[in-house]
């Protein structure tokens, strides 16, 4: 009685063990297959030359009161030129949802037609959902062209 | 003749076809003023096959690249014999079919037939409703137009708001950090063979479902029956209520038809990856109402991001309705009147932002 109590015991014991043994191989065959698809949806890291400098225009090209998109390490950016002269570079990107923005000469201002958030020209938020301030660049001349260039990076 | 009672003596040996239709033909429909209601989801199933077949022919000619898509179908559009026809038909019965399913969801909360037995139907219901709406999102982009770019770059941005996998997420759907030609691929396979598969399991999952558990009463006109059952009024579903259907089906081919032959779908401006958001811009008319709601929110809530604290919000207001058969437990009372409420005005606060949408421009 004793010793089929212990076999019934051992067979379950071996059961469970199966069963474990199953269970796991299952498991480690589903994680080998899931994790190179995972890895795989997720696009490699594009290596960025992020360029410091760009040519954003020429001198002439924009007129008092207009803005205009260049391109900025394949980010939209937006150049001003104000009624007094003065030029000032920031980022087109909205920080609210990143639709891009334009500069509107009839408010002197820049503004995200996505969600009616609202900027100084120097990239401050003023009104609308904005979180952030866009991110401001900085201007030189030389020889007759306008670059643009991040802040801090000599 | 005789060759066809023959192939169907063939086919009764085999599948045992006779038995099926015996068994078609017990299935009836319960009748009652709210029985209009039934035609619905059929509709919307109808729908559905229309839009396979119009994709699988606009897929003989469409280009899934940054400079083939705009052309592609522009050339599906002007030069196609019917390009025009079978784009046109694919735009609005995608609009359709959503209105359709949102109209199907709604009459099923409102005759709360969502209740036991039928949790899994309105869970499913609800994820063929959620994969509807990633159609439209993702079939948006594939043109490749200024309004679609926008509307993908905001709802992707919205998507990566989502707390810890939001980064993650957003990199999944963009295919990297922009909405670039990579989100176009993307976009393309969830729309041609991501989301048809999901679907089509899903549909077959929810139509064994209602033929499982039959069709709900609504609980008013269920007490009426109990309490006098010679009120208790059903058709046969073979072929009382299949003929019915058809003419729905009829009624939804014209005003798809007509639609599409006097307003032809519009193809707009070639997406420029580096052209500001042009004025007036809005995504279609069924994500139109968080669209808007996000323009009312600021920037800030207290320390929280404001986009965060709306989207969450809508995070949680779509999951208690997803699960709502688990929260409505048949204890009639005020639970009851509350989820009512709460269905009313979730209603009225999607056609009062929609309308707010429509009608708000320019500052």
């Amino acid at each position: 009685m004793a010793t089929e109590a212990q076999g019934a015991a051992n067979k379950a014991g071996r059961r469970h063990f199966l069963e474990a043994f199953l269970g796991a191989g299952i498991v480690a065959s589903l994680v080998a297959f899931l994790y190179p698809v995972l890895r795989y949806v997720l696009p490699p890291a594009v290596v960025e030359l992020l360029a410091n400098t760009v040519v954003a225009a020429h001198v002439g090209d924009l007129k008092p009161n207009t803005g205009k998109i260049f391109a900025f390490d394949n980010r939209p950016a937006l150049l001003i030129l104000t009624d007094d002269g003065k030029l000032h570079a920031i980022s087109a990107v909205c920080t609210h949802l990143g639709c891009t923005v334009q500069y509107r000469p009839d408010l002197r201002a820049v503004w995200c037609a996505c969600h009616n958030g609202m900027y100084t020209v120097d990239g401050k938020n003023i009104s609308g959902p904005p979180p952030r301030p866009l991110e401001e660049y900085e201007v030189m001349l030389k020889d007759k062209e306008i670059y643009v260039q991040r802040e801090g990076n000599g | 003749m005789s060759g066809l009672v023959q192939a169907r003596k063939w086919i009764d040996e085999r599948f045992g076809w006779s038995e099926i239709v015996a068994f078609a033909r017990h299935k009836v429909v319960p009748r009652h003023r709210f029985s209009y209601w039934y035609f619905l989801g059929g509709m919307t199933l109808f729908l559905f096959v229309i839009q396979l077949c119009t994709g699988i022919l606009l897929l003989l000619y469409y280009r899934p690249t940054p400079n083939g898509a705009y052309e592609s179908v522009q050339y599906i559009m002007t030069r196609v014999r019917f390009g025009w026809l079978v784009r046109s038909i694919h735009a609005w019965g995608a609009n359709l079919m959503i209105g359709l399913a949102l109209t199907h969801m709604f009459s099923v909360f409102f005759l709360r037939s969502y209740r036991k037995p039928r949790e899994l139907t309105w869970l499913s219901g609800m994820l063929l409703l959620f994969l509807t709406l990633g159609f439209g999102f993702s079939g948006y982009l594939l043109p490749w137009n200024t309004l679609s770019l926008f509307a993908t770059k905001v709802g992707t941005d919205i998507a990566g708001q989502t707390p810890v996998a939001g980064k993650w997420l957003l990199v999944f759907l963009r295919g990297g950090e922009d909405v670039t030609g990579a989100t176009l691929t993307r976009f393309f396979g969830f729309h041609v063979a991501v989301l048809p598969g999901l679907a089509t399991l899903l549909i077959g999952l929810h139509l064994l479902l209602v033929q499982r558990f039959g069709i709900s009463v609504p609980p008013g006109i269920e007490k009426q029956w109990l309490a006098q059952p010679r009120e208790r009024r059903e058709i046969p579903f073979l072929p009382n209520f299949l003929l019915r259907e058809l003419m729905a089906w009829y009624v939804a081919l014209a005003i798809l038809g007509a639609l599409a032959a006097l307003k032809p779908w519009e193809l707009g401006v070639k997406a420029d990856l580096f052209a500001p958001a042009p004025p007036g811009i809005r995504p279609e008319w069924y994500f139109l109402f968080m669209f808007q709601t996000l323009k009312y929110i600021p920037g800030k809530i207290g320390f929280l991001n404001g986009e965060f604290v709306g989207l969450t919000g809508f995070v949680v207001a779509f999951l208690v309705w997803t699960f709502l058969p688990f929260i409505d437990r048949q204890r009639p009372g005020r639970l009851q009147r509350l989820i009512t409420g709460a269905g009313v005005f979730a209603v009225c606060y999607v056609v009062g932002m929609t309308v707010l949408g429509y009608l708000g421009g320019r500052p």
